[in-house]
C-alpha cells in the first residue's frame, strides 16, 4: 500500500518526540527524588503507538497501558501537561493524581490508561459499544502487552467484542516479555494473533518495529471496524530495549537479543526510507531532532516551575460534585 | 541475633517451610526470575535453591493463580501464592472469597483448603492507587480467611511459618515499605500463633490498636509523647483475624483510652470493627470517646506531597490522643 508522505512525515515526527521525552525522563529519574514512583518506558517499540494512532481519525479512541508514552503523543497529548503530570505537579493533564503509569488524556480521545495489565480490554469494549450504540462511524484500539493476553479480561473481551461485532481493534504490543517472562515461558501459541481464531475475528501479525506496516494494518482494520464487521487482533512483534522499568538490571534478557533489537530500532528505519525516497534531508531530520528536544526542554521547565498541588486538592474528583 | 528485613525473613520461613514439607510450593509473578535483582527481597534465590518445580512463575493470570492454590491445597499440597501488588487481590478475589473461603463450609467440613497467598501493600513508593490500596478489610470481612499483617522482621517470620502450617486459607499482607529495614530474628526456629496480638510498647495513659508499616509509625508518637510525660500503649494486632479482643479490651479496661490506626482508608475501615467490639464489651471503662486515625477517603495519589497527606504519621497520631487525653 502506498502511504501518504505526510502520514510518513507525522509518524517520523511522532516516534522522534517519544523518544526524546523518554530519553529526557529516563535522565530524570536517575536524579533522586525529581520523579516520583515507576519509570516505564518504551525505547525500540515506538513504531507501534505512532502507526496505530497515524491511521486513526482524531474522534477515535484509543485505551492504553502502562507503557503508555509513545501511545499518548502520537495521539496528540501535550507534552507539557505529560511532563508535568509525570512530575506529580498541580498543572499535569491529571493534576498530579495519577503520574506516570495511569495517564488519561479525554481531549484527544485516550480517556483512560491502566496499570492494571489487561484492565483496558473490556473498557475498549464498552467504548467501542458506546460508538455503535450512537451509530457513529469512530472506532476504539485497545493497546496492551503480550502478558496482559494471559489475564481472563482478554478473553472475555474478545469474545464479547466478537459476539456483538463491535467496533474495536486489539493491539498486542508483543515486546517478547512480560516482567522478566519471556515470551515463550508465560504462553505456548506461537503469536498472539492466533488467539482471534478462537473468538472469531481477523488476526494479523506485523512487524512492529516498521511504522508503515503498523499504520498499514490497522487502517485495514479500522474500515473493518467502522464499516460493521466487528473487531480485529493485530499483533505487533516487537521488543523491550530498556528493562521493564528503570530499576530492573535487565539480567535475564540477553545481551545479543538487546544489540540486535537495537540494530532494528523503528526511527532510523523509517529515517532511511525518507531519505532515500528524498523526502527527507539529513539536515531536515537533524533539525527535527532539535526542534523535539526543544519541545521536551520546554516541558521539563514547565513541569519544574509548575506548583504542587495544595494538600486539599487531594480530595478532589473522587466524586463529580455538582450532581 | 541476625538482623534482617522483612523481605528477608519472609524468605527464611519460606525456605525454613519448602525444607521442612515437601508439599510446601510456591508460585507467583516474577517469584523466580525477577525484574528485580535484590537479595532483601522475599522470594529472591528460591527458584536457584528449590528448582522450578517448587518455585513456580506463572503468567500474569492472577485468578489462575488463586485458583491454583485453592485446587492444589485441597489436592493435598500447602501452596504459597504471591500477588504482586494489593489492588491485584480484586482480579484473584474470586478465588479467595467465593472459593477459598467458603468451599469447607459448603462441603460440612470435609475438605480443607491449608493456603497461603502473600500479598505486597502500602503507599509510600509513588505509583499511585493502582499498586497502592490497602484492602485488609475487605478481606477480614469474609468468613473463612484469615487474616495476618505483621509489622516486624521476627513477626513476619514466625507469623509466615504459622500461616503455612495452618489448615486454613490465610492472606498474608506484607508491607513493601518494611522489606528493608532491619530487626532482630532468632536464630532458632520459632513459630508465632495467629490470633495472638502483641503489646508492643507498655504504657497507662491510652492505648493504640494498629498493625502493619503503623506500629513503626505508633511506636514513633509513644516516644516523643513519653517526653511529656504521656504513656502510650501500643498494641500490634499481627492478624485481623481472628482477631486477639482478650488483648485489646484487657489494655483498654487499664488504660480507659482507645485510639486505633492504620493506613488504610477511613469508612469501612478495620479500626471500625475494634473501636465496635470495645464499646459493646468495654464501654463502662471508656474515660473518652475513641479516635481513628486513618488514611483519608481517597485514593493514594502520586503527586509526593498528596501522597505523604495521604500516609498517617506521628503528628496526626499524636494530635488524636491529645484529644481525648
Ligand atoms: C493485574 C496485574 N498484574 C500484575 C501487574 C504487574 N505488572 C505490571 S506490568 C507487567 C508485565 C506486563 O507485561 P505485558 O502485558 O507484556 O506488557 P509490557 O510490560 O511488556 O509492555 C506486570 C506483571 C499489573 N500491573 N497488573
Amino acid at each position: 500500500m502506498q502511504v501518504p508522505v505526510e502520514k510518513k512525515l507525522e509518524m517520523l515526527r511522532s516516534m522522534m518526540l517519544t523518544r526524546a521525552f523518554e530519553d529526557t525522563l529516563q535522565e530524570l529519574c536517575q536524579i533522586q527524588g525529581k520523579i516520583p514512583g515507576m519509570m516505564i518506558l518504551c525505547t525500540g517499540q515506538e513504531a507501534v503507538g505512532s502507526g496505530v494512532c497515524a491511521a486513526l481519525e482524531p474522534n477515535d479512541f484509543i485505551i492504553s497501558n502502562h507503557r503508555s508514552h509513545s501511545h499518548l503523543l502520537a495521539k496528540g497529548a501535550d507534552p507539557k501537561a505529560l511532563m508535568a503530570e509525570i512530575f506529580g505537579k498541580r498543572t499535569g493533564c491529571n493534576k498530579g493524581k495519577s503520574g506516570t503509569l495511569h495517564l488519561s488524556v479525554p481531549e484527544v480521545n485516550a480517556p483512560c490508561t491502566t496499570t492494571v495489565v489487561g484492565g483496558g480490554l473490556p473498557i475498549s469494549v464498552g467504548v467501542a459499544f458506546a460508538q455503535k450504540y450512537r451509530k457513529e462511524k469512530r472506532v476504539t484500539v485497545c493497546l496492551f502487552g503480550d502478558g496482559a493476553a494471559d489475564e481472563g479480561s482478554f478473553h472475555e473481551a474478545l469474545n464479547l467484542a466478537s459476539l456483538w461485532q463491535l467496533p474495536v481493534v486489539f493491539v498486542c504490543e508483543n515486546n517478547l516479555y512480560a516482567g522478566a517472562q519471556r515470551y515463550e515461558e508465560h504462553t505456548r501459541v506461537k503469536s498472539i494473533a492466533e488467539r482471534a481464531a478462537g473468538y472469531p475475528m481477523p488476526g494479523a501479525v506485523v512487524d512492529g518495529n516498521d511504522a508503515l506496516k503498523v499504520y498499514a494494518a490497522t487502517l485495514q482494520a479500522r474500515d473493518h471496524a467502522a464499516g460493521g464487521r466487528g473487531p480485529t487482533l493485530i499483533e505487533c512483534k516487537t521488543y523491550r530495549c530498556r528493562g521493564h522499568g528503570e530499576t530492573d538490571p535487565q539480567h535475564y534478557q540477553p545481551k545479543e537479543e538487546i544489540a540486535l533489537w537495537k540494530e532494528r530500532c523503528p526511527i532510523p528505519r523509517l529515517q532511511t526510507e525518507l531519505l532515500s525516497d528524498g523526502i527527507l534531508s539529513s539536515e531536515e531530520i537533524h533539525r527535527m531532532e532539535e526542534a523535539m528536544r526543544e519541545a521536551v526542554q520546554e516541558a521539563v521547565r514547565f513541569a519544574e516551575e509548575s506548583p504542587w498541588p495544595a494538600i486539599e486538592e487531594a480530595f478532589d474528583d473522587v466524586y463529580v460534585t455538582n450532581s | 541475633m541476625q538482623q534482617l528485613g522483612m523481605g528477608q525473613a519472609v524468605q527464611q520461613a519460606l525456605r525454613e517451610e519448602m525444607n521442612r514439607d515437601p508439599n510446601v510450593f510456591l508460585a507467583g509473578e516474577g517469584i523466580g526470575v525477577s525484574i528485580h535483582f535484590n537479595p532483601y527481597l522475599p522470594t529472591h534465590g528460591l527458584l536457584d535453591e528449590f528448582g522450578p518445580d517448587r518455585v513456580k512463575d506463572t503468567p500474569v493470570s492472577e485468578q489462575a493463580i488463586a485458583g491454583l492454590a485453592v485446587g492444589a491445597s485441597v489436592a493435598g499440597l500447602r501452596p504459597v501464592v504471591e500477588i504482586m501488588f494489593n489492588p491485584f487481590f480484586t482480579l484473584a478475589s474470586d478465588m479467595i472469597v467465593n472459593h477459598a473461603a467458603k468451599l469447607r463450609y459448603l462441603s460440612g467440613g470435609k475438605s480443607t483448603f491449608p493456603m497461603v497467598v502473600r500479598i505486597k501493600t502500602g503507599a509510600g513508593f509513588g505509583a499511585g492507587c493502582q499498586h497502592s490500596h490497602n484492602l485488609e478489610a475487605w478481606v477480614a470481612h469474609c468468613p473463612g480467611l484469615k487474616v495476618v499483617m505483621p509489622s516486624t522482621p521476627a513477626d513476619a517470620k514466625g507469623l509466615l511459618k504459622s500461616a503455612i502450617r495452618d489448615d486454613n486459607p490465610v492472606v498474608f499482607i506484607e508491607d513493601m515499605m518494611l522489606y528493608f529495614a532491619p530487626g532482630p530474628v532468632p536464630e532458632e526456629e520459632f513459630l508465632i500463633p495467629l490470633g495472638k496480638a502483641d503489646v508492643k510498647r507498655e504504657g497507662e495513659h491510652v492505648t493504640v490498636v494498629t498493625w502493619s508499616k503503623m506500629v513503626g509509625v505508633a511506636l514513633k508518637a509513644a516516644a516523643q509523647l513519653e517526653e511529656e510525660g504521656i504513656h502510650v500503649e501500643v498494641v500490634d494486632l499481627r492478624t485481623l483475624v481472628p482477631l486477639d479482643k482478650e488483648t485489646i479490651l484487657a489494655s483498654v479496661r487499664r488504660t480507659g483510652r482507645l485510639v486505633v490506626l492504620h493506613e488504610a482508608t477511613r469508612t469501612g475501615g478495620f479500626a471500625g470493627e475494634v473501636c465496635a467490639v470495645v464499646t459493646e464489651e468495654a464501654f463502662s471503662t471508656l474515660k473518652a470517646p475513641f479516635r481513628r486515625v486513618t488514611g483519608p477517603d481517597i485514593p493514594v495519589p502520586v503527586s509526593p506531597p498528596l501522597e505523604r497527606f495521604y500516609i498517617p504519621d506521628e503528628e496526626k497520631l499524636k494530635a488524636a490522643i491529645r484529644e481525648i487525653l
